[in-house]
């Protein structure tokens, strides 16, 4: 089987077992017999599978490190909340879907706005400079929301900094975060989402924009002699993470009553990081399984009390151990050298 | 094809500035035109006052001695470094302000003495890579997977497996360009600097690393490629068998400075060229 065909069925079995997944979960929702602390998280989970694919382009993909993706995740989730408050209480829009769906595209291009600022300067120079400037812009972030406060009067926003007297519906308060938000995420929505950022995402790797992407990560001199204009690409991938980052935002903010703006701190952008590196950098299928299953382990170690993150951190170790043990790699590679075999077997009957 | 068949039976005329083109190319704006062209790195002089001039379809030489700059006048030319004197022209256009990627545009492509392929990439997507500015469609088409993406997408594939052809290499498109043998490395980088389409193409030592049947295969790819595309070719190399048996004009290099500029055969009887490699005699007797 060559490279492209082997790829376009990895593509394949990721989009038909996401499918899979969804169909038996929802059959479980409607049957009532899932629990309930694994229906409660079945949203964030979305949000955060889309996280890391978006993450995964740009440390994975486009060979950059950000480390303040949990930034954009709260520009979106913020911006969603405005708007979908804006829309309820101004415009007087009663349909949900309607909503969650604007709201959706608001928080993912209010986070593209802001990925395309940081990513003009930083991403002329070469080097580590944009960890160290999404890293801060990450905690500016966070700052500043803990200081805004939005409300909603007839059909006005109203801004204030700093000052929390604003006529009308208060939508965020301060470091309070967002309050009293309509929880208007659904499952159905997240697992869209999830489609929506891997067909984008998948789809752009594998074209001639995904190529240019990866030349200029694998070799940026001779990508440069190609032709290839690398901040160009650069921020192709940048602001398209950001847009989904930006969406994964709004999905999660509008699954929760509260939010507060401390939530998007550094430790959830380490933690996106984690589900890219364990999952595999330059690997979506393997973001998806790692953001899946890294959500839902700390709560199974809930049993564990004060030493859950312990017990969490130790398990990271392991994998990390025994996904580099030589042992077992040569097993794993045993196993794919004989499905090469009997294809190849196949080859020459047919 | 012998050494005869293989050169033009073209006499190389004299130039205003002081180089020489094939007659052949006398009617045709000359592909390269520099003039005094020199860079320093902080008082040292890597290289200086550089003057050459590439007909359309010239086979032009770069050699000297290890450290003599050559590959910095590759480096001036696709402006990785920018010159700090002297003018370049492409087909009569000035280079001043032009960047590395916009130089690719114009119409210069090169190879590097250092391999430097993707090598996780595919060799078909390598050549992709060359074809980039050439064929295809943006961002959004191939997003939301538009006719426009499927098209280009084809024709690149063909255009890919046509120019891999001038190598026989159209059957490995599907390998990982990391794990091909060395010579085929060589090559693929050649098949993958012809993509972009170029006027000049500059190749950093093309035989490192062959063995002389290799080259010799080489020296007949690089004339084809020239009849073919109808393009000028500089090269840097050390093998002397193939810069003596392809090159029309040659320029030695010393210590960033040329030393002499000529055909092989004035070149081969240059006392500061054999200087330049042998040493003096009396140096060597002492």
């Amino acid at each position: 089987m060559n490279t492209k065909k082997k790829r376009f069925m990895i593509n394949l079995i990721t989009y038909a077992v996401l499918a899979v997944v969804f169909v038996v979960l929802t059959i479980m929702i409607n049957n009532k017999t899932i629990s309930r602390t694994l229906k409660g998280m079945l949203i964030p989970i979305c949000s955060w599978i889309v996280m890391a694919i978006s993450l995964n382009l740009v440390v994975g993909i486009s060979g950059e490190l950000s480390l303040g993706h949990a930034g954009f995740m709260g520009i979106g989730a913020f911006s969603g909340i405005i708007v979908s408050g804006w829309l309820l209480n101004g415009m007087q829009m009663e349909d949900p879907t309607l909503r969650l769906v604007i709201s959706l595209v608001a928080g993912g291009l209010i986070a593209g706005i802001f990925g395309a600022l940081i990513g003009i300067p930083v991403l002329r120079l070469r080097g580590d400079y944009l960890a160290i400037v999404t890293l801060a812009f990450g905690e500016i972030i966070k700052n500043i929301m803990n200081c805004v406060y939005v409300s909603v009067d007839g059909q006005a926003l109203n801004f204030g900094f700093l000052n929390g007297n604003l006529p009308g519906t208060l939508l965020l308060n301060g470091p309070m975060g967002a309050v009293k938000v309509k929880t208007i995420a659904t499952f159905t929505a997240g697992f869209v989402l999830i489609i929506f950022s891997l067909i984008v995402v998948l789809n752009l790797v594998n074209s001639r924009s995904g190529r240019a992407i990866m030349a200029a990560r694998d070799n940026r001199i001779a990508a440069e002699a190609m032709g290839i204009n690398i901040t160009k690409y650069k921020m192709m991938a940048f602001v398209t993470a950001s847009v989904l980052a930006g969406m994964a935002g709004a999905l999660y903010g509008l699954s929760m009553a509260t939010l507060l703006p401390t939530k998007f701190s550094f430790n959830e952008s380490i933690n996106v990081l984690v589900f890219v590196v364990l999952g595999g950098i330059g690997n979506i299928p393997g973001s998806i399984i790692s953001a899946t299953a890294l959500t839902i382990l700390p709560e199974k170690l809930r049993f564990l009390q004060n030493y859950r993150m312990l017990a969490y951190a130790v398990l990271l170790i392991l994998v990390m151990l025994l996904s580099n043990n030589p042992l077992l790699k040569s097993l794993w590679r045993r196993l794919i050298h004989r499905e090469k075999d009997e294809d190849g077997k196949e080859g020459i009957r047919a | 094809m012998s050494e005869k068949e293989r050169k033009p039976q073209t006499q190389m005329v004299p130039y205003p500035s002081g180089s020489s083109v094939p007659e052949r190319d006398l009617g045709y704006m000359p592909v390269l035109e520099c003039s005094h062209l020199g860079i320093e790195f902080g008082g040292l002089k890597a290289v200086d006052d550089f003057s050459v001039v590439m007909g359309r379809t010239e086979i032009g030489g770069l050699i000297g001695p290890n450290g003599a700059g050559k590959t910095t006048v590759f480096n001036l030319l696709t402006k990785v470094y920018q010159p700090t004197h002297g003018t370049m022209m492409l087909e009569g256009k000035d280079m001043g302000n032009m960047s590395t990627v916009d130089v690719s545009k114009a119409g210069i492509a090169r190879t590097f003495q250092n391999i430097r392929l993707f090598n996780n990439m595919t060799v078909e997507e390598n050549v992709r890579i060359g074809l980039h500015n050439q064929i295809g469609s943006g961002m959004f088409s191939s997003i939301l997977r538009l006719p426009s993406h499927w098209k280009t997408e084809k024709q690149q594939h063909e255009k890919t497996l046509e120019l891999l052809d001038i190598f026989d290499m159209a059957k490995m498109a599907d390998e990982r360009a990391g794990s091909l043998p060395y010579g085929a490395q060589r090559r693929l980088e050649i098949v993958r600097a012809l993509a972009t389409k170029p006027k000049l193409l500059l190749l950093d030592e093309p035989a490192a690393g062959m063995n002389p049947h290799e080259t010799e295969e080489l020296m007949e790819t690089i004339t084809r490629i020239r009849d073919q595309f109808q393009i000028a070719i500089l090269l840097i190399e050390h093998d002397m068998s193939l810069v003596m048996g392809i090159c029309e004009d040659i320029c030695v290099l010393n210590f960033g400075k040329i030393i002499a500029k000529g055909t092989p055969a004035e070149i081969q009887a240059n006392p500061a060229v054999i200087e330049a490699y042998l040493g003096k005699r009396k140096e060597a007797e002492a």
